[in-house]
Parts: C-alpha cells; structure tokens; sequence
C-alpha cells in the first residue's frame, strides 16, 4: 500500500481513511487489554458462580461498594460542578495550579492518596488531630471510604465538565444575563442544560472509579466487613485463601464497570 | 481529545483498582535438575533465587550477604512478598531455587502443585504480640485490655496467617475482640499502629522488634501456645540445587539460627 502524501494528485479521490499499517499495532492494543479481561471469564468456577458472588461478605461488600460510590459521586457533583465552573470560567492568578492540583489524584498511585488522606485526616493529621480533640475520628469509618474515593473520582468530573464549559458558546450565557438572569439562574437555566451530557458522563465516570478505588481505601480506611471492606477489597483479601472468589467478584466488578463504561463512551462521540 | 484521554485512563485506573487476580492455571515444571553434586569443597557459582516471605527481608538478605562473601561468585537473589503471592509466582512458573514461607498452608500449597522437591523442614518459629504506642499510654496489660470499646484494635484478617493466630489466641484468652480493621498483612497492622491510627494491634515478635522504638511491645501467656511455623524447602525447578541447598543449610545452621534469633524468631523444638 502507498502511502497517500506520495500521491496527492487529482487522479483519485483523496482518501481520508486510517492507514492499513496501522491495524496491527491498533490490535496489538485491543488484545493486550481485552484478552486479560474476557480471560476471566474461562477462570470462572460457573456451577459455584452464583454461590460465590451471594456469599454473605461478597454481598455485604457489593452493598457497600454501591451505596459509597453513589455517595461519592453525589459529593463529586456537588463540589465539583462548582470547581469546574470556577476553572472554566474565572480568571484568577493560581489556576493552572489549582486545576494541576484538583487532576494530580488521576495519576498518583492510589496508596500514595491514601497516605496524603492520611496525614490530612488521620488522628495525628494536619486537620484530624483537631477533629479528634472534638471526638471526631474519620479512619476505620465508612465516611474515610467515601473521602477517599472522592478523592480519586473527583477528577474526572472536574476534567470533563470543565471542557464541556469552556466549549459552550459565552455569547449565549451572555444573552441570558443582558435580558435580566441573575448568575444563578444562568448558570441553573443556561450553562447546566447545556453541558448535561458532559455532567452526566462525568458523574457515571465518578461512579465508576469511586467502584473500583482500592488503594486509598485500604491506606485509608482499613477494611472491616460491612463497614470499609468494599469490593475491591474483598476481592484482594479473598484472593488469599479462595481464588475462585477471586476470580468470581473480580469478573462482576469488570461486568459492573463495563456497563458503566458502556454507558457513557461505548457509543460514539455526539458533539 | 481531553474526553477520550479521560476515558482511557478511566479505564487503565479502573482496572488498576480491580487488582489483578493471578490464576493459579496450570505450571509445567521440569524434574529437578540431575546435576553431578558437586563437593562441599567446590565454591558456589552463578544465581540462585531465593523466594521468601516478607517478614524474612532483613535476616534472609543478611545470610545471604555472607553466603555471597564466602562464594565471591555466587549471587544470591531474593523475591519478598507475601507467601501466597510466592507460591501464586511459583505456580505461573517464576524460576525459583528455594522457597522459605511464613506458614505452612502456603507451603502445603505449593507442595500440592508439585513445587517443592523433597520435604519442607521447619526452620523458624513466630509468635504474636500485642503492639502498642511508643510508651503504653493505655497501660494494656494483656489480650484482655484489648475487648475494651474505647480502644481501637486492628487485627490481621483471618483468611491471612496471622489473622489465624490472632483467632487462636482469642480463644485461648476467652476474648472476644471487635477490631476497627481486619488487614490483609500484618505489616498493615503494624503500620496503622505506628501511625497512630490504631491504639493497638496483634503482630509477630519479629514485627514489633523490626519496629524498634515506634511502637511498645506488650507480651502475653496465651501467644505462646499458638506457633507460627516457617517452613524452607528446595525448589523441583532449581536451576542451582547446589547453592539453593547450600543457603538452606545456612539457614539451619547454628549461625543462621542466631541471626533468626536476634531479629525475634524463635528456633523451632525437636
């Protein structure tokens, strides 16, 4: 195949396709990543399947992997829609530090989080020794799952709704406000509308990462049943003693965050 | 661009998060290599892989530095983790010459895979002990102390080793303990202790003197009842059975025994 700079004149239509050579490596990819995954399935103990994942601690973990993750995502939203706003919008000396700042937890180990948490929030931490003089103590609570999966989640929402505003046409928002709108009700019945789908991507994608936070949990919040032992965590402690269970939990959380992928980027982009 | 390079790392980090779960699948593994025995005479070349367990870090990399400065040319190369992580290694076909474990289940396990070439000999002993802040503030006294409310107690998990061990000694003790965290290692629980998130915590001797002035050590009757045994065995793949027999013998040696000793292990009776 030649390559289409060699040939650029008008005896064929210029072809806009992607490159045959490209295939391979773009396979590469997509088998390096989807065979582990769809490799669980096989590992599976399927006559036990359904037994291993209605156990009383994959349940109990599985009720407290969702119920955390959506309390996660609802702080995400209320705390980082406004951020979002702020950085998108306002211009401020430190901003691209701010926003370097509020994007660092995507790419910190997640025990690196775990241990920040720690020396923030931990009894003899920055702002949790003066908690615990008030009898306040956040580790080994289901309140330090939640504050560490906000920290890793809260990201994404920042990152995505942050673009979808900074596409959004000014002139529109600016319309609303010289025919009277207060800001807030610009921002209620103008902005908001307007970048729903990148709110509600954001918000399936906090979701997502608040499932599948393991690192900072365990740092952070230790791991007790039915209080901080979320999925993840069950699935790395039954990976001592039962790797059926293992494999079994570990395929329902690839189930459970392929759905929610799906969901959000499975289609393609609308503009 | 900036959606599809938050996708993508959505998914690289959910599946960081998922943890990796290692099928044990199948190992071939070849039949010891029949090598000619060499004399005890000969010095001791090339590599050999020692896989032991975490809590053996600093005494297994102290004899192996004087196996290496009595053979100038033999290098002796250590894995630590987790003795099922080991035996999880061993199975996926990781070179190994000799295995030293933190409990016999996991060398129980890695003899049922047809790892282990002849019988494991138990080399070390370990017990727990109750860690607490440097300087006792809560005065426990015993693993009685421990059921008090006000006190945050973390404990091993019991699907690990030691959280077995914690178990039995609760028993024994007639305590009934409510632990703010089940953790995976102990190495977690003594972390959460240093750290001062935990008021107490269940580890071995050896952890809390590895510790060293973070934490206070409280002795009780009952941890001497329950044994923790570490079992050492040549490996079927051994690619140097010569050498990886030879840091075995080290380590049952009178001189090995003492370097387990002073870092808190015990030397297994009879």
């Amino acid at each position: 195949m030649r390559l289409a700079s060699t040939h650029h004149k008008a005896e064929h239509l210029v072809k806009t396709g992607v490159p045959g050579w490209l295939l391979l490596p773009a396979g590469l990819a997509a088998a390096f990543v989807g065979t582990p995954l769809i490799g669980l399935a096989p590992s599976v103990d399927w006559p036990n399947f359904w037994g291993l994942i209605t156990s009383e601690s994959s349940l109990a973990a599985l009720r407290l992997s969702l119920l955390t993750a959506a309390a996660s995502t609802l702080v995400c939203l209320l705390v980082g829609v406004p951020l979002a706003l702020v950085l998108a919008r306002m211009q401020f000396a430190g901003r691209h530090l701010l926003r370097t700042i509020v994007l660092l937890p995507l790419v910190l180990p997640p025990v690196v989080g775990g241990v920040a948490l720690l020396t923030a929030f931990g009894r003899r931490g920055l702002i949790g020794r003066y908690l615990d003089l008030v009898g306040i103590q956040v580790a080994f609570t289901t309140l330090a799952v939640v504050m560490a999966q906000v920290f890793v989640s809260l990201p994404f929402l920042v990152i995505s709704l942050e673009g979808a505003l900074r596409s959004v046409d000014p002139r529109v928002e600016h319309v609303a406000a010289t025919l009277g709108a207060t800001p807030t009700r610009v921002f209620t019945r103008v902005t908001l509308p307007m970048v729903g789908p990148a709110l509600a991507s954001g918000a399936v994608l906090s979701f997502a990462r608040s499932l599948g936070e393991f690192g900072a949990t365990l740092t952070f919040a230790g791991s007790l049943q039915g209080v901080t032992r979320t999925l993840p965590l069950e699935i790395y402690l039954q990976r001592e003693v039962d790797q059926d269970a293992a494999v079994a939990l570990s395929l329902l959380l690839v189930v459970v965050a392929a759905v929610t992928v799906a969901a959000v980027y499975g289609r393609d982009h609308q503009p | 661009m900036i959606r599809t390079l938050t996708a993508l790392l959505a998914v690289c980090l959910l599946l960081a998060g998922c943890g990796q779960s290692s099928s044990g699948g199948s190992s071939s593994v070849s039949p010891a290599s029949t090598t000619q025995a060499s004399s005890t005479q000969t010095p001791l070349t090339g590599t050999v892989n020692v896989f032991a367990a975490a809590s053996l870090t600093k005494t297994f990399t102290e004899l192996g530095d004087r196996l290496m400065a009595e053979h100038p040319d033999l290098d002796v190369q250590f894995v630590f983790a987790g003795s099922s992580d080991l035996v999880a290694q061993l199975q996926a076909g990781a070179p190994g010459d000799v295995f030293a474990s933190a409990d016999e289940r996991n060398m129980t396990k890695a003899t049922d895979a047809n790892l282990v070439a002849g019988e494991p000999t138990p080399f070390v002993t370990n017990h727990l002990t109750i860690v607490v802040a440097p300087g006792n503030p809560h005065g426990v006294a015993s693993l009685a102390d421990l059921a008090n409310p006000d006190l945050k107690v973390v404990v091993c998990a019991p699907q690990v080793p030691c959280g077995g061990a914690t178990q039995q000694v609760a028993e024994l003790a007639g305590v009934t303990l409510t632990p703010v965290s089940e953790e995976n290692s102990v190495s977690s629980v003594l972390t959460k202790v240093t750290a001062g998130e935990a008021d107490a915590g269940l580890v071995y001797r050896t952890d809390a003197k590895g510790a060293g002035d973070k934490v206070s050590a409280v002795d009780f009757p009952e941890a001497d009842q329950v044994t923790n045994v570490y079992p050492i065995a040549l490996l079927v793949g051994a690619q140097n059975p010569e050498a990886a027999q030879a840091f075995i013998d080290l380590v049952l040696s009178s001189e090995g025994q003492q370097v387990m000793r002073e870092a808190g292990f015990n030397t297994p009776q009879g």
